[in-house]
């Protein structure tokens, strides 16, 4: 028997299967194994265990954790701004979770439909302006964390959401100018077309070092990790814009930081480690779509734990050092960068 | 009715009611979240019309940028109203004759012949966008806006940067000689 | 457009998904404030003023307006650099000659300082 759709309802039918995909490995799989991950090795680089009793390996201790956070008591101290306190954490988690609907996890799958076979892109949203859908979904990330602080009336919240947002903008630019590289290159601001571009040609990590690495220190910044987690530096400011945040609206922000990692490591991916692709390899079919999706995995998961490893090696910026960082070094860094990009493309003609 | 339409009606009633909340809001914080609200609805709108690329700026510099430095200038300055303070100052009876003058433009576009020759102001640089993307040149509606930017309107991209220049000189002028003051 | 719509379906998911969980486990959460408990954080002593009665350097400020100036030139990089392959040596000169009257702003700004926090 054959099943008869609709071709807009086939469209739909797909466009959910992903979402629920993608929702499913984000949420179910990654997530939580992040919160595990970062625990484990933060154990490994300093010469303990880490969490190993909950299941194997402690690998439930995520759950654990998460089912506690959401039993907690949820405090709202009485001098904050009710509604933006309850809105904040939202604002943080949702623009970083919505972030996975432009990055191609795979090639394509062949579906037969209406006896037609077609290849299904791996992706929720192909849409023509790709990374500025990313780009513009960062900066609203900032409004989360100003928020929290603001909302808090608390010192040490307000000072910490006014500090994150002033360097989140400021390595924001820094990030724009070298992406700028990459779609020289390839000539589109879609993402799956800058895949094939470096599935056909070569990583641009090669030709562009130096906007990756521009690119990679950015989102340090951007994903308030260590070393540059001003925000909440506990030595200064106690927790910084969540000082006052408990129970699951903490666990959002949490959760928040952890989409952005895993979406910052995606997108690095994506546009200077072939994303999907590995050079030489051609994907199709069933299982070369699924093995496609496998390779996308293994890249992310990789820069995942150099996320990890850079935050338990290195020690904090002070705030003076990490704004003159930003201005003084990566800005003019990403323009020399951009310029010299520019100036090999037109020299070479291609 | 199609997705579309439906789309533009529901997010136009956004953007009109956070527009309203912008001016309701006695909490300029609150205010300013409106406007932002204002801003993402608008940005809808956009891709609504098949001008993504603009919608992606709306959200970039309008909502990114634009609306961070709203928000630092309420959070900076502290505006609080005291208790009792009217709301009305002396720029009233000046507000309300830009109200009005404002209200008279845009009742003229949209009633008048203004119309008419907005419409044939604005079709050239939209019939030329359409004709780009039909002609095949440019894949997509990034790069047809690159491509007519510059290809065709090469002097007011150029003039843009002698703006942004003013607007980062002036910035830095006054903002310096406050900080000189405090520091 | 239309490929703009999964976005939409997505967006909502993620907005529920959180708010789903907050407004589910409220049932499940003690809920037991005291006036100790909901005081904002400080060491010990109440706190004399709101936290947002307090003003804040004007670096803050300046670093948003330069931010919106260098936001708006990579928004027209984006577009340049997708056309490039066709523009060539005559993008290259215009945008050379853009980005070079706002690098003068950019050394007249670090000139002046305002770039450094100490």
């Amino acid at each position: 028997m054959t099943l008869t759709l609709s071709e807009p309802l086939f469209n739909a039918l797909l466009a959910v299967v992903k979402i629920l995909f993608v929702w499913a490995m984000t949420l179910a799989a990654l997530l939580p194994n992040l919160i595990w991950a970062e625990r484990r090795v933060s154990g490994l680089i300093q010469d303990r265990p880490g969490p190993n009793r909950v299941g194997p390996l402690g690998l439930f201790q995520a759950v654990a954790d998460v089912l506690k956070l959401m039993m907690k008591e949820d405090v709202v101290p009485l001098y904050v701004d009710k509604v933006l306190f309850t809105l904040a954490p939202l604002i943080t988690l949702t623009p970083a979770l919505v972030t996975f609907a432009v990055i191609p996890f795979g090639s394509s799958i062949p579906i037969t439909w209406n006896g037609a076979v077609r290849d299904v892109p791996l992706v929720i949203a192909d849409v023509n302006v790709g990374i500025l859908y990313i780009f513009a979904l960062t900066s609203l990330a900032v409004y989360g964390i100003v928020l929290a602080g603001w909302s808090s009336n608390d010192k040490y919240s307000l000072l910490g959401g006014v500090r994150a947002s002033a360097q989140i903008i400021s390595y924001e630019l820094a990030m724009g100018f070298s992406a700028a590289g990459v779609f020289i290159a390839a000539g589109s601001l879609r993402l799956p077309a800058v895949v094939e571009w470096q599935h056909a040609h070569l990583w641009n990590v090669v030709p562009q070092f130096l906007g990756f690495v521009v690119f990679a220190v950015a989102i340090f910044a951007e994903t308030n990790r260590i070393p540059f987690d001003l925000s909440e530096a506990e030595a200064e400011l106690v927790a910084g814009y969540h000082t006052e945040y408990s129970s699951f609206r903490f666990a959002m922000f949490f959760m928040g930081e952890y989409a952005n990692l895993i979406a910052a490591s995606a997108v690095v991916t994506t546009l200077y480690f072939g994303g999907w692709s590995l050079p030489g390899v051609a994907f199709t079919g069933l299982w070369g779509g699924l093995a496609s999706i496998a390779v996308f995995a293994v890249k992310t998961a990789a820069f995942i734990f150099l996320f990890l490893w850079v935050r338990w090696t290195l020690p904090r910026f002070r705030y003076d050092q990490l704004m003159e960082l930003g201005w003084k070094v990566f800005l003019p860094l990403s323009f020399f960068h951009l310029i010299a990009v520019a100036a090999f493309v037109a020299a070479s003609g291609r | 009715m199609d997705v579309s339409l439906a789309l533009f009606w529901a997010f136009a009633a956004v953007a009109v009611a956070g527009a309203v909340g912008v001016i309701v809001m006695r909490q300029p914080v609150h205010s300013a979240l409106f406007l932002l609200l204002t801003f993402l609805a608008v940005a809808v709108l956009f891709v609504v019309a098949h001008a993504e690329f603009v919608a992606a700026v709306q959200v970039l510099v309008y909502a990114g940028g634009i609306m961070v430095l709203f928000l630092y200038t309420i959070m900076l300055v502290n505006v609080r109203r005291q208790a009792g303070e009217p709301y009305l100052h002396r720029q009233a009876g000046v507000a309300l004759g830009v109200g009005l003058l404002l209200l008279a433009v845009v009742g003229g576009v949209v009633l008048g012949d203004a119309r008419r020759l907005a419409d044939a102001h604005a079709a050239a640089p939209a019939a030329r966008l359409t004709e780009v993307v039909g002609s095949g040149v440019a894949a997509g509606n990034s790069q047809a806006v690159g491509w007519l930017l510059y290809r065709e309107y090469l002097l007011p991209f150029e003039i843009a940067s002698v703006l942004l220049l003013v607007a980062m000189i002036g910035a830095v002028v006054l903002g310096k000689r406050t900080m000189e003051k405090f520091d | 457009m239309e490929s703009y719509l999964p976005i939409l379906y997505f967006a909502a998911v993620g907005a529920v998904f959180p708010i789903a969980i907050l407004v589910v486990m409220a049932l499940v959460r003690p809920k037991r404030p005291n006036p100790a408990k909901l005081a904002p954080y400080e060491c010990g002593v109440a706190a004399p003023t709101d936290a947002w009665d307090h003003r804040f350097s004007v670096r803050y400020y300046l670093i948003a307006v330069l931010f919106v100036v260098f936001d708006v030139e990579t928004v027209f990089l984006f577009p340049w650099a997708v056309v490039y392959d066709k523009l060539l040596l005559f993008g290259f000169v215009e945008m050379a000659v853009f980005l070079y009257i706002l690098v003068l702003g950019y050394v007249y700004v670090w000139k002046r300082g305002a770039l450094s926090w100490a």
